[in-house]
């Protein structure tokens, strides 16, 4: 083929190609409309529901025809004694299930790390993982074994320690906070530690070499290497788990403290609090809850992608 | 240096062995519990209590479940239904949008990635939402408010896009210039190299169906429709549940009902099938966490 030859089926396949670019264009945006009509209707659809939190809502009437009231769902729930509970909480729990999660994480990440035996990481991992697979509802049923007050295995235990056998752990709010974190830490810990797992695994190896020729022993390459290696990677998910600090694991909350009364003061969540909302009847204040979250929720997402592409650009969702 | 420290008994190894032996106890024994008390006796149970072992070994509660299984075979089939549809459905919805987004000649890429993004952002809320699907798309009661309110998720399509990118994109411009549609370019060339993405979304959707309790929670009344998840719920929470549910159409005096037993009974035989496949697919399950994490 000459050079001349070349040129011109070059510029015959530019002109093709910018044909075919102008059709591929038509032809991709067939492909999305399915999947773009399933979220229109599924997802941006209920957003025109969100003005009920602004209505005196009457079933029989609709949403749109039943008449605005204003702040009033707002200033009912502001300034009930729920408000300040269920924002705590939710707060609260997020706050220490962020950083309790990453501490636990990170350690059995280091402790898988320095294992030297492939099959137990892989072994002792698979175990860890195991609740990640499993419904908040066994969950619960695991939680209801261990804590049910006449034949739980945690009264049998300090029975046998010579305390009481009969403490009735779904009476007591006390105690809750504990055992909720507990349970999300253990059924978190395993999966969690991968994502820090896989970043020690990508350190250089002669790091550590170096540091074994210098004498270092164990703690000090973990301390000097290993997680100043973590810290990029600890620092994006605390700032990114704080725009999710809003939003609770409803499953969690109300599965596993089988939503028993007594146990709101330290087990009510906002998702909890909205839902009792569905279920009672009283749509508009539960709207007007659950509007509270997502706009919250929304500044707070804003605001840590904002610092995100700060810091890490890469990182950052948009 | 180094070979005196191989001969050395690895003190270090055996605690980390020890620390890793114990945490995964407090993973499996919970799990053993079930399964103890699932066969224990009911007396032993209301004398003794729970016990990691039975303490008298009695088969009677999963006899009595398969004397009368009509509730569990309907949220087996409820179950097995709604999760197969939707990880066939929501693998080619996600896909089907993921793809365009991958190639950088598409012009509605950053309009159409906006249009996801808020998806991720903000939504209805619970009570919008349950007004909307029960009184406008009529969804309440039916197996399909299982199905398509979450076909598409902003997440699941990140990570396919971000797999189809990964493919050179000299790949579908070539069969494009051979006079290959777009359809066909998606479904000749980019599904079958993506197998890897599939299946870890495959999964984890099939996982997430499997444990869908709260939908049951807020949509359906119907006993025929609650999936395997809600039935459990039901159980723990309501005990004439499983009462109800092993004497219907049966002579049974409510008295001889091994009611405790009866609930991790059914926790079991509803969990069972997951704790059996998951170490096949946990694999899967450890590769989208990573996948997820590499954003592009």
């Amino acid at each position: 083929m000459n050079i001349k030859g070349k040129t011109l089926a070059t510029n015959v396949s530019k002109k093709k190609k910018k044909d075919y670019a102008l059709r591929g264009n038509l032809e991709l945006l067939m492909l999305t409309l399915p999947g773009i009509i399933m979220l229109l209707i599924f997802h941006y659809l209920p957003m025109f529901g969100i003005p009920i939190a602004f209505k005196d809502y009457n079933p029989n009437l609709g949403i749109y025809k039943s008449p605005w009231n204003g702040f009033e769902n707002f200033e009912y729930f502001f300034t009930s004694s729920d408000a300040w509970r269920i924002t705590r909480n939710t707060v609260a729990y997020s706050m220490s299930f962020l950083f309790l999660g990453i501490v636990v994480a990170v350690t059995v990440a280091l402790l898988l790390f320095n294992l030297r035996s492939r099959i137990g990481v892989k072994v002792y991992n698979t175990i860890m993982i195991l609740p990640k697979f499993m419904s908040m509802v066994l969950i619960a049923y695991i939680v209801y074994a261990l804590f049910n007050p006449a034949a739980g295995l945690i009264n049998q235990i300090i029975a046998a320690f010579g305390g009481p056998s009969d403490i009735d752990w779904y009476s007591k709010p006390e105690a809750w906070p504990f055992i909720l974190t507990y349970v999300h830490l253990w059924q978190m810990a395993g999966m969690n530690s991968i994502i820090y797992y896989a970043s020690l695994m990508g350190v250089d190896e002669s790091l550590y070499e170096a540091a074994d020729l210098d004498g270092a022993n164990v703690w000090q390459k973990t301390w000097h290497i290993s997680i100043p290696q973590l810290i990029p990677i600890m620092t994006m998910l605390t700032i990114l788990g704080f725009g999710s600090i809003m939003s609770g694991d409803f499953g969690l909350f109300y599965q596993t403290t089988r939503d028993v009364g007594t146990l709101y003061p330290t087990t009510d969540i906002i998702n909890t609090y909205t839902f009792r909302g569905l279920t009672g009847g009283n749509y508009t204040v539960s709207a007007a809850v659950g509007l509270f979250q997502s706009i919250v929720g929304f500044v707070m997402v804003m605001t840590v992608n904002l610092i995100v592409k700060k810091v890490s650009p890469e990182n950052s969702m948009f | 240096m180094s070979i005196k420290k191989k001969k050395k008994i690895p003190y270090g190894q055996i605690l980390l062995h020890i620390i890793f032996i114990v945490t995964c106890l407090t993973y499996i024994l919970p799990f053993v519990l079930l399964l103890s008390i699932s066969f224990s006796n009911e007396d032993a149970i209301a004398q003794y209590g729970y016990t990691i072992f039975p303490k008298v070994f009695d088969t009677s509660a999963y006899k009595m479940i398969f004397e009368n299984p009509g509730q569990l075979i309907n949220s087996y089939i409820t179950t097995i239904t709604f999760t197969a549809i939707t990880v066939f459905l929501s693998l080619v919805f996600k896909s089907l949008l993921a793809y365009p987004l991958s190639r950088s000649t598409f012009r509605f890429k950053k309009a159409i990635t906006i249009f996801l993004t808020i998806t991720m952002m903000f939504g209805g809320g619970l009570i919008p939402t349950y007004i909307i699907y029960t009184k406008i798309l009529h969804l309440g009661n039916t197996i399909w408010v299982y199905i398509l309110p979450g076909l598409v998720s902003a997440w699941d399509i990140v990570i396919i896009r971000t797999f189809f990118q990964g493919i050179p994109e000299s790949l579908p411009e070539s069969a494009k210039i051979d006079g290959a549609s777009e359809l066909r370019i998606y479904f000749n060339i980019m599904l079958p190299l993506s197998t890897p993405v599939l299946a870890t979304i495959g999964f984890t959707t099939m996982i997430g169906k499997w444990n869908d309790w709260n939908t049951a929670l807020i949509y359906i009344r119907d006993s025929k429709l609650f999936s395997l998840q809600y039935m459990l719920q039901k159980i723990l929470r309501e005990v004439d549940f499983v009462e109800k549910m092993a004497t219907e159409n049966s002579q049974l005096a409510e008295y001889s009902v091994p009611k405790e037993s009866m609930r991790y009974a059914m926790a079991m035989l509803a969990a069972g099938p997951m704790l059996v496949v998951f170490p096949f697919f946990q694999k899967y399950f450890v590769k989208g966490m990573t996948v997820g994490a590499v954003k592009g």
